[in-house]
């Protein structure tokens, strides 16, 4: 058999091939000769075979037919025969192969061989690949090794030992004794893994840590080694650029970030090196950047002096100015870690930051939008925005829903009027409309329907945007549901914020019924179009009937989402018309819900004012208010906080149900399901802890544990009287069940319980079981008080009834003082 | 730690391929094409840190790589690597193939794939760095060629003294 050729002819040949399947018909013949020379058992040309495989294993082709022939060549005496086997052995082999366990016993030897270069390629294979088996079996020889005064294998010993540690964690503590020489080597080599040897000990194991730092005295060697390098002269050896080894430079002051975090000694043993490096350090070259970078990046997190921390800060803002992108990219990853900690600091660099939005490069640009957001508040919002607005306009694609979503949370946090919040609204939706997250939407219809007073601005502005151009689906849904909202405001042209313009009725339905015919709506955007023209049918007075024509056209829509609609609004034109105009009715202001958008911790952004105003829609209705100032002025008293009572809600006929399932789809997330009926009063919230106490029922003491009821009032055959029950929960909630019941021969009917209590109580009246307290005793109204008494103050209450009764309207004030000392204590 | 480091050209094609955390050979051949993908796109004016592909690690790895004539040289690290570090870092390799090879280029490189590989191991052993100082890293080189050539030809040429 003709010798196997060398590597090189094998590479030649390789190259000369010029498409894939000759290449792959070349690496196989090869294969095939080298396979056979294996089976032949020669030692002479193992070598080279192994190397050819490799390099086809490099190619991507399979090459696990070698795994036993490196093993033999690792066995062999020759040193390039243990060179190219250990190499194979790392490339081919790993710890799933039971194989590799046979390398053990030739490590073994090959760690006590006598030529070093044998020695550190044992070491090399062991500290790349060997498994916790073969680690723990050879811990021993590494730490002898790492005890040697050859500096060559004392470097690779290090290492070795740094993956022993990781594969076998427990094997720690055999090489604590060989550490304490390592730091006094001259070696840099050395000096350098014993480095990543100690930091590895510290990171893995806290006790390690706190030894190093007293024990040891870790961080004054450290400091002194650093010092050295920084004063000593030119060292040819190891400059760089000019600088004394910069890579031990940088490795020595990572450890010290890791002994200095979180305790005050060793931070205060490194405050005067840290200074010293950060000026002293030459910063026209790379190398001198990277050192900086590492000092700031260790003074940021350890217990550094104030000073110090500006200091890192303006060296990071000088970074930011530097020509060279990479350095650019790396201040801008260190200020969006430190920003939370030191914001101030960072505030003043945000002119800078903000310029960084106009880089060229996309990892750049990123990084400064992130940091400039976290940088927002109060103070800088206008210009911010204005800057974010036009990186909105400018940036790429990917960029834009993060953008949009970024601005839309801080416009929600800091916009210092609603106009201002509307307009920056309206120029996101319209700049960058179709990358606007789908949950956005709801939450700028809410933020609208609170702004009362801009909803003639409003719906005009957004009826001029989908004017030109009605392709971006959130821009449009939002300005549908306005348009279908608040036309009439938009047809009656009342805006007072500018100009308003002359549109008639058709006009707007004009545009609706663009929205629907158009092939780039999809199938929501078309929903709500259908649903604003149905609401519009109820404001708009001359074009009824075109809505009705619109509204039965799409009776037959293929969409079944539309399709239902338009039948169900259809059923509402023929056979409940008397109801329409109360279903379409204005939406109330809804009930702020909290945004679950994409931040996180809610941050005060370095203010130290109060934040500007928030959103929160006050209870509309104006009927609960005078009810409650009446209580006052009867009552006379200003200590007695007036209670709105909830009204019971009249529920419309069964048969509109299903159209409140509609109407129910429109309102968004978390509002509440009330039918807009004009009786309904919304619910005010109440402070969570009372309900919290009374989560359910179990949690209560059972009228068996005795709290007595009382009789609270009894005048004019009218009863009423007061059971109590505590909850375990939260001792400071009372709930009181009233039952009303009426003696005389003719019913009472509505009847309305209305209570009042002290200032330091809190209460909350709960809907009645109802309005008509019967004749004779033969039933009676129930209603649930929930009283809470945080400072545990003797209860007292004023009541008020009123109710019809023999034909004429009665009305009655008390007070009840009798209530048990169980009830409130 | 660094996780691997890839030497390619600039049609994708490997020149050296060292992993120092076990992937399965298909898993690697994919991580080397999409790595190069991730690299081609990027402008010679941009910063030379990207972040990992999903194949590598994902954001969890930065790729670090420079660009020098035919060659892309990309070390895939983890945040325990200084990034301004590893680009000064892979300088020094380079240029320590530079002494090694005398002004080295692609083809010395494709020709010599074990050297490079064993110049590779003196610099970083197992994920981390080992030697930083070029001189040392040659003599080392230079010792361990003699003692191969040493084997090779164990019959030493006695020269003549007289």
């Amino acid at each position: 058999m003709p010798a196997p050729i060398r590597l090189r002819e094998l590479i030649r040949t390789i190259r000369t091939a010029r498409t894939q399947a000759e290449e792959r018909e070349m690496i196989q013949k090869e294969c095939a000769a080298i396979r056979s020379s294996f089976r032949e058992e020669d030692n002479t040309y193992r070598c080279r075979n192994v190397a050819k495989l490799l390099y086809m294993h490099m190619l991507g082709y399979p090459a696990h037919f070698g795994q036993l022939e490196c093993l033999k060549l690792i066995a062999s005496q020759k040193f390039t025969d243990k060179r190219i086997g250990y190499l194979g052995a790392m490339l081919l082999l790993d710890e799933r192969q039971d194989v590799h366990l046979l390398m053990t016993n030739c490590i073994k030897n090959d760690l006590n061989h006598s030529t070093q270069f044998v020695q550190g390629l044992a070491l090399c294979t062991l500290g790349c690949m060997g498994s916790s088996e073969m680690c723990r079996d050879l811990a021993g020889e590494v730490e002898k090794l790492l005890k040697t005064s050859n500096s060559y294998l004392r470097k690779k010993a290090a290492l070795c030992a740094v993956h022993v540690i990781r594969k076998v964690p427990e094997l720690m503590e055999m090489f604590l004794p060989a550490t304490k020489n390592l730091l006094n080597e001259k070696n840099h080599g050395v000096l350098h893994t014993s480095v990543v040897l100690l930091t590895e000990m510290c990171e893995r194991s806290p006790d390690m840590l706190a030894h190093f730092r007293k024990n040891e005295k870790l961080v004054p060697q450290l400091v002194r080694i650093l010092k050295n390098l920084i004063m000593s002269g030119y060292s040819p050896e190891h400059d760089v650029s000019g600088i004394s080894d910069p890579f031990l430079q940088v490795r020595i002051l990572r450890l010290l970030r890791i002994l200095g975090r979180n305790d005050d000694d060793s931070s205060e043993a490194m405050n005067d090196i840290l200074a010293q490096v950060a000026t002293n350090t030459e910063t026209s070259k790379n190398v001198g950047n990277a050192i900086l970078y590492e000092t700031v990046l260790t003074i940021m997190d350890i217990k550094s002096e104030s000073g110090l921390r500006v200091l890192a800060i303006n060296i990071l803002g000088r970074f930011l100015l530097n020509n060279d992108k990479n350095i650019r990219y790396v201040a801008l990853t260190s200020l969006l870690k430190t920003v939370q900690t030191d914001h101030n600091a960072v505030q003043r660099h945000r002119s800078t930051i903000v310029d960084c939005l106009k880089d060229l490069d996309v990892s750049i640009k990123r990084r400064a939008m992130e940091l400039s957001f976290a940088l927002v508040n109060g103070n800088n919002i206008r210009g911010m925005m204005k800057e974010l607005l036009y990186f909105l306009d400018s940036c790429e694609p990917e960029f834009k829903a993060d953008c949009a979503s970024g601005i839309f949370l801080a416009a929600e946090k800091y916009a210092p009027s609603k106009r201002w919040h509307i307009d920056t609204i309206m120029r996101v939706l319209t700049t960058a409309g179709s990358y606007v997250r789908d949950d956005a939407v709801p939450n700028l219809i809410q933020l609208i329907t609170n702004s009362v007073e801009m909803h003639a601005y409003t719906v005009q502005r957004l009826y001029k945007a989908i004017l030109g151009d009605y392709s971006q689906q959130p821009l449009v849904q939002v300005a549908a549901w306005c348009i279908g909202e608040y036309g009439d405001l938009l047809v009656s042209g009342q805006c007072e914020e500018e100009e308003p313009i002359q549109v008639t009725e058709d006009e707007v339905l004009d545009i609706l019924e663009s929205v629907l015919i158009s092939n780039m709506s999809t199938s929501v955007t078309r929903g709500y179009a259908l649903t604003a023209i149905m609401k519009l049918s109820t404001r708009f007075t001359c074009t009824v009937n075109r809505i009705k024509k619109v509204v039965s056209i799409y009776g037959s829509s293929i969409d079944v989402e539309l399709q239902q609609r338009a039948v169900e609004y259809n059923a509402l034109f023929k056979k409940y018309d008397h109801m329409r105009s109360a279903l379409l009715e204005r939406m109330p202001v809804m009930e702020k819900v909290t945004t679950n958008g994409p931040t996180e911790i809610v941050q005060t952004n370095g203010e130290t004012e109060p934040a500007p105003l928030e959103t929160k829609p006050p209870p509309s209705g104006p009927q609960p208010t005078s009810q409650a100032n009446d209580l006052l002025d009867l009552l006379g008293g200003n200590d007695i906080t007036p209670v709105i009572p909830t009204a019971p809600t009249s529920k419309p006929a069964s048969a509109g149900g299903e159209l409140l399932d509609l109407l129910g789809d429109i309102t968004l997330t978390g509002a509440p399901t009330a039918a807009p009926t004009p009786a309904s009063v919304p619910q005010i919230s109440q402070p969570s802890f009372l309900l919290d106490g009374l989560s359910s029922q179990p949690l209560f003491n059972d009228i068996t544990t005795g709290i007595p009821s009382i009789t609270a009032y009894s005048k004019n055959g009218l009863k009423i009287e007061f059971t109590f029950e505590r909850s375990n929960t939260n001792p400071s909630v009372t709930v009181i069940t009233i039952q009303a019941s009426n003696s005389t021969e003719l019913d009472m009917t509505d009847f309305v319980f209305q209570a009042a209590v002290p200032k330091t109580f809190q209460l909350q009246l709960l809907s009645p079981s109802s309005s008509i307290v019967p004749a004779f005793n033969t039933g009676t109204i129930t209603q649930v008080i929930k009283v809470l008494n945080p400072q545990k103050q003797q209860l007292r209450m004023r009541i008020k009834l009123t109710y019809n009764h023999k034909g004429s309207a009665m009305q009655d004030l008390a007070e009840v003082n009798n209530f048990p000392p169980q009830s409130w204590q | 730690m660094i996780q691997a480091i890839l030497v390619f050209n600039n049609h994708g094609k490997p020149r050296l391929v060292r992993f120092y955390q076990r992937f399965p050979e298909e898993i690697q051949q994919q991580i080397v094409r999409e790595t190069f993908h991730l690299v081609l796109k990027r402008d010679d004016n941009i910063c030379n840190f990207l972040e990992g592909g999903s194949l590598i690690g994902g954001s969890d790895y930065k790729l670090i790589y420079r660009h020098y004539a035919t060659l892309y040289f990309v070390f895939c690290v983890d945040s325990s690597e200084s990034e301004l570090g590893i680009l000064d870092l892979i300088q020094v390799f380079v240029e320590t193939l530079d002494k090694c090879f005398e002004n080295v280029c692609e083809l010395d490189l494709i020709f010599h794939m074990d050297k490079v590989h064993y110049i590779l191991q003196e610099v970083v052993m197992g994920g981390m760095v080992l030697e930083t100082n070029m001189n040392e890293i040659v003599a080392q080189m230079e010792a361990q060629s003699r003692l191969e050539k040493s084997e090779n030809f164990p019959v030493t040429l006695h020269l003549s003294t007289r």
